[in-house]
Order: structure tokens, then C-alpha cells, then sequence
């Protein structure tokens, strides 16, 4: 794999106007990378997910070089109709198109952060791969005092013409003092065994509100990780909702810290899998001050074959007092081959917390299919009521109607 | 003088804190093919023995320390420990109490174990290990007549081979892990408990541990089988003397419970925990493994575990019967610089077995506790059900508390609960009880108690009541 992560990564830095210096830092990640390797069970973080062996097995050979030279046609039949948004549109990693037609020009700043090294800092080797591969970033800046009027869709399109590819993704936000944001990630693929390396950094100002909705039901065969980091500043908040469901295998990680007094992160996710898919959540809530509110649920339904794993930390620090963090993951097998790992974390270094996770995992309640079919309704009818309801949990949580709403009708839950 | 009343001052806080001169026979310093010879040969041991600590010499030496738990320590350096330590009286072993040293008694004595007394009042019948060796065993007759084998393991191994080589190893194999390998290769001696048949063993056996000489590891190791049908209660203290260097103590306990046997096994772990600036103290990294092996077997794990300046350790039970049954009760305090790192391993192999963890953690001062568990159900496991709850308390905030669960299910027809809160006593129920007449240290002692008494109450009554004032001791100068 050396020769090859060498080689695409002279092509690649070839259609770049990057400067000796600049080389040589991308050049010091690909080093890291190529001395860790993707990661592998050995490390703590990846326990439940050998991704090391899930690529080799799933897609084998990678080619870290994409061709960006030529443009994509933007299918617009993939944008969600009936729901007025603004849109960035990724087709197979290639950015086709940023319009923020809804929006004040001047509130919203667009940087073309390519020709500035931002590496992420991280321990994680897939850090080292982003930093190293990515062409073009962007930075999104929101104007102090600006709510965006309308949601904004990042649509992650992907196609038959690409194969067995590595895409780096890397966004940047900087929610200035008073400002909105709600961000819809829609995941469409229609392509096979590629590997999508997405990483996210936001920081939120002072009061910000960030919303972010990362939505991947389209079945595909691809893998794909995503990482968000958030920065939060005082009286901020971030949610977080995550579906996982239709890639073959989907980790997705969240890291909030609450640096600023009375801010607060929710994360929740669902996860609805099938036939031998193996996905992961991991969040780390960082409680660094004092007075600061986190909350977590994730919920998952498990058929045929499907793993899944949650990985939630809360981290008090000694100063943090007054902290409130609860965190809560339940799982439905309905299939004996069905697996779900989990491990919710609590490091705590301060006395005046109230701190509590809670795990559960079983078999439907056979009580209540009971109770349903004394009622009339045939045994898949009271299955899907059932699971119907255990998932309406975590889309209630979701704070904006419109998007709620989208997402009900996505996933086909009734009320 | 002054130093007298230092010493005199520094036993107060740790009233175990003496050490007894008594003439010491000890191995070489180190650890070598020699010094495992030595202690074979000091014991008599005949050759499989013998090969046995060779082979797993042999695997210690490729294997590495670990390094993943939480409460870091300065390396050991293990060729600068004595790995056989016995007081010279026992070269020629008493035959019976009367001839034992009196200054061994008198140290019994002091620990609250009078030796002779219980040999004659009703009650326990008690294994005491001094150092590395066992020096005294009590109503031994009486239990003999039920079938019941209580003695010191390296006796058993010259009496009853056929057992030790069937279960010796079989729990916690050879090759597990660094320190369960290096006891394998060196341990010294232990108890041996075997329940035949159909027995419910009428009295609680119970053993005292004690590190006296210093420099010295103390590697003692356990075998309690029960057989089909038996019932069992073990009990295990331990104590050591204050001394400002580490000591290591790396035993290994092995559970066998055949079918519809049950073995209830209670600590009170009270070794040196070091000085009020975390000097000194013990290493307690210790492997203790429970094996259901039977149908309808029952193991159960209780522990107050208040000593240690570092605590290392995870009882566990592997269901691999039908309709098994393991529980473990913990309560882990620690207070000044004390470190723990704690919890237990539930693995489910047959079906309808059940598992349930109770843990209770405090910390106070700057010491550090973390709660480790793994609940690993089987995707042969079916129908098996595990509760877990860990709770912990934190008094003050230059200490922290932990907890990582492990918990895998891979069974559609099995459930799993976890449920784990972090909180402080609150200010009402203090004020509560300080308004009622208790200072703030008795009323802090009163709400720990009730705070562990799910686990308090799992105690044999002997060992409750010691347990209690232990938490009350534990805590003292962590208020205000």
C-alpha cells in the first residue's frame, strides 16, 4: 500500500498550486499514515470495528488519487422537493456546486481554504489521511447575528464512475456570536466499495445554534467514516441526530467541547440495519467548565446478520462542576445472528455532577406483541408498531419541524 | 522518642500497620530457572509440579506487561523481589497449634484472627498465610469428617495430586497473562478447598493473608472446586505492615463449581494502602476467576476493597453451564492517593444463565477509582439475562471516578441492562443528620454505609460488621 499512497499522492499535489512548505506538511501526514495504516482492533477506539480488515475485505486495493479536472453533471432529481433549501453539492467528492440562494450574500462568507494548510489535529490515522489527500476545502463563515432562513443540504453524491476509491472530505464552519446554522448531510450513492473519509470542524461562538442532520438510508455498498468536531463557546448549543442505515459499514463520531458556560450537546442517532451491515457511533462529550448540559440517545434495530456498536464517553474535568450528562442506547435484535457492542464511558474528576448512562439490549417484548395481536393485528403489524414507536423516541428529539418531518417521511415513521 | 510517637501517631491511621521480627528463609533475590527450583524443592514438590512453574516461566518470559489500565505505577523491577519468604520456625512445620511460634500468634492476635481461641470456640475454621506460606490451619479434624479437604495448596499437592492436577490451571490457564503466568510460575502457597459430593460445608472457611518481611512479592494461590451438588462460603482478609516502599502482590484465585454447586467467596481487602502523601503501599493486581462449569452452578463474587495504593483487579465468572449463575457485589473505596481499577467479567456461555453486577464506587482526596466490567453474552447463550449498576460517589473534586463498561450482546433472545450514576452526597441529607446530633464525619460514615448496603448486606455477618467500621475508617479526614 506504501508505493500506492506515494504515488497518488504525487499526482495528486501535481494539480495543486501548494507551496514547498506547505508540501512538506501534507507530506509529514502521509508519513503518519503510512506508519499506522488504517486503524485496527488493537486500538481502543476501534475495538467493535476493525476497519483495517473491513476494507481489506470489502474493497481490497484502494486508489487514493481522484481525477478533479473535469466536472460532474449535477442530477437534480436527488434534491428533496416540497422543502426550500440552500445546497453544496459533493458529486464523488468533486465540490459541484455551493448556492445559497435563500440566504443575504453578505452574511454568508465562502473561503476557499485550498491553498491554506488547516491540518486536523487528531491521534486518529484517518486524521493523517484527510490532511494529506484533501484538494479542496472550504471554509463557511455565518455573520454575526445570522440565522440562515433556510436549512442548508450538503448532498454526498457518489456514482458508477468511480470504484474502489478513497474521497477525502473536509468542511470547516465558523458560526459567528448570535448566528444559525441547520445542516442536513444526504448521503446518495450509487456506487461500490469506495471509502469516504469525511471530517468536519465547527466552532460556535458565543449563543450560536448549530443543527446538524446526517442522513445515510440510500442502500450502497460503500464504507464510510465521518467525524465532527465542535467547539463550543458560551451558551452555545449543537445537535447532532444521526440515521445509520443504508452504507455497508458507516462510523460516524461526534466530539463536543463544552468550553463555554451554560452550553449544551445533544447527539442522537438511530440505527437501522439489515443484512450483514456494521455500523458504529462513537461521541465524546468533553465537559470543560462549569455548568454545561450534554445528552445522548441512540437507539437501534438489528435484522439479519447486522452489528452495530456505540462508543459514548462523558468527560468531567475537575473545574466542571454542575454538570449534566445522561446518555442512553437500546437496541432490538430481532435476529440471532444480530450483534450490538457497546461501551458507555464516564470519566468523571468532579464531585458536583449528576452523571448517568444506561445501556440495554434485547429481544422485542414478547408481552407487548402479545397484547397488540389480542387486539387484532397480525404479527408483523405489531412488530412494526413496535419498532414504529422505539424509533419515534429519537425523531421526537429532533428540534426543527421541517426537518423532522423530512426525515419522518424518509424512514416511513408514522405517529 | 520523637520518632517513637511518629510511628506511634502514623499507626493510627492504619492499625495494621506493625511488622513482627521474626527470622525470615527466603530465596535468592530475583527470578530465575533457580529460584523456581528453590521454592519447588523448599515445598518438596514432586516433578510435574515442578514442570508446571517451568512452563510457565518459560511463557512469562515472552510475555509483556500490560499497559491499558488506568492507575499508572513506576516499572517493577522483578529481578529486585524475593519470591520466597517464610518464617524459619516452619522449616520443620508444627504439628499443631501449640507448637507454633508465639510471636506468630501474637501477630494473629493483633489482627483480631486468636488462632487458639477459634480452634476451640465455635466458628470459623481459618487458613492463615503468613508471608508466603501457610502457617496455621484450624478445625481441620472436624472438617475432615465431612470430606471436606481445607489445608495449605502446597500440602494438597502432596496429598491429593489427582485434584490439583485436574483443576490447577483450568480456570486460569497458564499462558493467561503476564501476572497470572508469573504467579503460576512462582506462587508459594494458598489455600485448597475441595467440597465433595452432595456436602454443604457447615462452618465458613476463611483465610488470613499477611505480607510481613519486606521486599517480597506474596504470590498465593487458591483452588476451590465444588463438587456436584456442594455449597461452600470462603472468606479471604488480608492485611500487611507499613513500610514505604511498594510491595507487589500478584495472587491468583481459581472457582470450580460442578453441577447444582454453589460457591459464595468473600474479600475484605484491607492491605497497606500507602501514606497520606501516596507513599508505600501495595500493588493488589490480583486475577481471580470463577468457572461454572456444571449445570445449575452458582458462583458468587463479594468484595470491600479499601486497601491497596493501587487495585488491579476484575473477579470473574465464565457461565458455561446451563442455567448458570454468577453475581458479583463490589464496593471499592479510596481515599488520600489510593488508585483503583476494578470490576468484574460476566461471560456467558450455556444457555438461561444469569448474571448480576452490583458496584458501588467512592472516591475521596486525590485518589482515582474506575469501575472495568465486561458482559459478553454468547450467540450460543440464549435466553440469559444480565443486570448491571454501578454507581459511584466522588467527595471533593481533586479525585475522579470511572467507569467503562464492556458490553457485548450477541444473542436476539437474551437481554442486557446496564445503569451507572455519578453523584455526591447531597447537602439536605447531611444537614439531616448533623442537625440530629452526628458530626460531619459520622454523618458522611452513616450515608456511605447505607449508600453500600446493597453489597454490605452479601457479607457473612462476621465480615459485615468489620467491613462497616472499614468504610467508616476508609473515609476518615476526607470531610471538610
Amino acid at each position: 500500500m506504501k508505493e500506492r499512497l506515494q504515488k497518488d499522492f504525487e499526482n495528486t499535489i501535481r494539480n495543486l498550486s501548494l507551496s514547498q512548505k506547505d508540501i512538506e506538511i501534507k507530506k509529514f501526514s502521509l508519513d503518519n499514515f503510512i506508519n499506522k495504516g488504517f486503524p485496527n482492533r488493537r486500538e481502543e477506539d476501534w475495538k467493535f470495528s476493525d476497519l483495517y480488515q473491513i476494507i481489506n475485505k470489502n474493497i481490497g486495493e484502494l486508489s487514493f488519487y481522484n481525477d478533479y479536472t473535469s466536472t460532474n453533471k449535477v442530477d437534480t432529481s436527488v434534491f428533496v422537493d416540497g422543502l426550500e433549501h440552500n445546497k453544496i453539492v459533493f458529486i464523488n467528492g468533486r465540490i459541484e456546486k455551493i448556492d445559497f440562494d435563500y440566504e443575504k450574500k453578505d452574511q454568508i462568507e465562502i473561503i476557499d481554504q485550498s491553498e491554506i494548510i488547516n491540518k486536523f489535529e487528531n491521534d486518529n490515522s484517518l486524521s493523517d489521511l484527510n490532511n494529506a489527500f484533501t484538494n479542496k476545502s472550504f471554509k463557511i463563515v455565518i455573520k454575526k447575528g445570522y440565522q440562515l432562513s433556510k436549512p442548508l443540504i450538503i448532498y454526498h453524491t457518489t456514482n458508477s464512475k468511480i470504484w474502489s476509491k478513497n474521497i477525502n472530505l473536509r468542511l470547516d464552519f465558523d458560526l459567528q456570536e448570535d448566528s444559525g446554522l441547520r445542516l442536513v448531510d444526504l448521503f446518495n450513492d450509487s456506487s461500490e466499495k469506495n471509502f469516504l473519509n469525511i471530517f468536519y470542524n465547527f466552532n460556535l461562538n458565543e449563543n450560536a445554534i448549530l443543527k446538524n442532520y446526517k442522513i445515510d438510508k440510500v442502500e450502497n455498498k460503500n464504507i464510510k467514516y465521518s467525524f465532527n468536531n465542535i467547539e463550543q463557546n458560551k451558551n452555545t448549543i449543537s445537535e447532532t441526530f444521526i440515521l445509520s442505515s443504508g452504507s455497508n459499514f458507516f462510523k460516524s463520531e461526534v466530539n463536543c467541547n463544552l468550553k463555554g458556560e451554560h452550553s449544551s450537546a445533544f447527539v442522537n442517532g438511530i440505527f437501522s440495519l439489515d443484512k450483514n451491515k456494521h455500523h458504529e457511533i462513537r461521541t465524546i462529550v468533553n465537559h470543560l467548565t462549569e455548568n454545561t448540559k450534554s445528552y445522548q440517545l441512540i437507539k437501534s434495530v438489528l435484522e439479519n446478520s447486522s452489528k452495530a456498536a456505540y462508543q459514548g464517553k462523558i468527560f468531567v474535568n475537575s473545574d466542571a462542576q454542575k454538570t449534566d450528562g445522561y446518555q442512553l442506547s437500546k437496541a432490538i435484535l430481532l435476529n440471532k445472528d444480530s450483534e450490538f457492542n457497546a461501551k458507555p464511558e464516564l470519566e468523571i474528576y468532579a464531585d458536583d455532577v449528576k452523571c448517568s448512562h444506561g445501556s440495554a439490549s434485547g429481544s422485542l417484548n414478547e408481552d407487548s406483541i402479545f397484547y397488540l395481536m389480542s387486539r387484532g393485528l397480525n404479527y408483523n403489524q405489531a412488530r412494526e408498531l413496535l419498532i414504529n414507536g422505539f424509533l419515534l423516541d429519537v425523531v421526537e428529539k429532533i428540534t426543527d419541524s421541517e426537518i423532522k418531518n423530512l426525515i419522518k417521511n424518509m424512514i416511513g415513521i408514522k405517529e | 522518642m520523637e520518632n517513637r510517637q511518629k510511628e506511634i501517631d502514623k499507626l493510627k491511621d492504619y492499625k495494621y500497620g506493625f511488622s513482627t521480627d521474626i527470622e525470615n528463609t527466603r530465596a535468592p533475590k530475583g527470578l530465575n530457572e533457580d529460584v523456581i527450583k528453590f521454592i519447588s524443592n523448599i515445598k518438596k514438590e514432586p516433578q510435574w509440579m515442578l514442570e508446571f512453574r517451568l512452563k510457565a516461566y518459560e511463557r512469562f518470559k515472552q510475555l509483556k506487561e500490560p499497559d491499558w489500565q488506568k492507575p499508572k505505577y513506576p516499572s517493577i523491577d522483578y529481578q529486585d523481589l524475593y519470591y520466597y519468604s517464610a518464617p524459619k520456625s516452619m522449616d520443620d512445620k508444627p504439628k499443631s497449634l501449640d507448637e507454633l511460634d508465639p510471636k506468630l500468634l501474637e501477630t494473629y492476635k493483633k489482627l483480631g484472627i486468636p488462632l487458639q481461641e477459634q480452634a476451640r470456640l465455635n466458628g470459623i475454621a481459618v487458613d492463615a498465610v503468613f508471608d508466603s506460606v501457610s502457617v496455621a490451619t484450624t478445625f481441620r479434624e472436624e472438617l475432615i469428617k465431612q470430606g471436606i479437604i481445607f489445608c495449605p495448596i502446597s500440602e494438597a499437592i502432596q496429598n491429593h495430586p489427582e485434584l490439583v492436577k485436574k483443576y490447577l490451571g483450568s480456570v486460569i490457564p497458564l499462558t493467561d497473562h503476564f501476572f497470572a503466568t508469573l504467579n503460576s510460575a512462582v506462587f508459594t502457597d494458598g489455600s485448597f478447598v475441595y467440597i465433595p459430593e452432595g456436602v454443604r460445608c457447615p462452618m465458613e472457611l476463611s483465610t488470613y493473608f499477611r505480607i510481613n518481611a519486606s521486599n517480597t512479592g506474596q504470590f498465593e494461590r487458591t483452588l476451590i472446586i465444588a463438587d456436584k451438588g456442594s455449597y461452600v462460603s470462603y472468606l479471604e482478609g488480608c492485611t500487611a505492615p507499613m513500610r514505604d516502599e511498594n510491595q507487589l502482590h500478584a495472587a491468583n484465585v481459581e472457582l470450580v463449581a460442578l453441577d447444582d454447586a454453589e460457591i459464595k467467596y468473600s474479600t475484605v481487602q484491607n492491605w497497606y494502602p500507602g501514606d497520606k502523601d501516596g507513599k508505600g503501599g501495595i500493588y493488589n493486581f490480583v486475577t481471580k476467576r470463577g468457572l461454572c462449569k456444571g449445570k445449575n452452578s452458582k458462583i458468587s463474587w463479594t468484595q470491600v476493597e479499601t486497601g491497596s495504593a493501587i487495585t488491579w483487579k476484575y473477579p470473574s465468572c465464565i457461565l458455561k453451564g446451563d442455567n448458570s449463575v454468577g453475581e458479583f457485589y463490589s464496593i471499592a473505596i479510596t481515599n488520600n492517593h489510593q488508585k483503583a481499577d476494578t470490576g468484574t467479567k460476566m461471560i456467558h456461555l450455556g444457555k438461561n444463565t444469569k448474571s448480576k453486577i452490583i458496584s458501588k464506587g467512592i472516591s475521596a482526596g486525590f485518589s482515582d477509582m474506575t469501575y472495568r466490567g465486561l458482559v459478553d453474552i454468547s450467540s450460543k447463550a440464549s435466553n440469559s439475562n444480565n443486570y448491571t449498576q454501578c454507581d459511584s460517589l466522588l467527595m471533593g473534586n481533586k479525585c475522579g471516578a470511572h467507569t467503562v463498561p464492556y458490553i457485548k450482546n450477541k444473542n436476539s433472545e437474551s437481554n442486557i441492562a446496564h445503569e451507572a450514576t455519578t453523584s455526591k452526597i447531597s447537602e439536605e441529607q447531611l444537614h439531616y443528620c448533623q442537625q440530629r446530633g452526628l458530626s460531619a464525619e459520622e454523618a458522611v460514615g452513616l450515608i456511605v454505609n447505607g449508600f453500600c448496603k446493597e453489597v454490605l448486606q452479601q457479607l457473612p455477618m462476621e465480615f459485615a460488621v468489620e467491613a462497616q467500621k472499614l468504610v467508616g475508617i476508609s473515609l476518615e479526614g476526607s470531610v471538610g
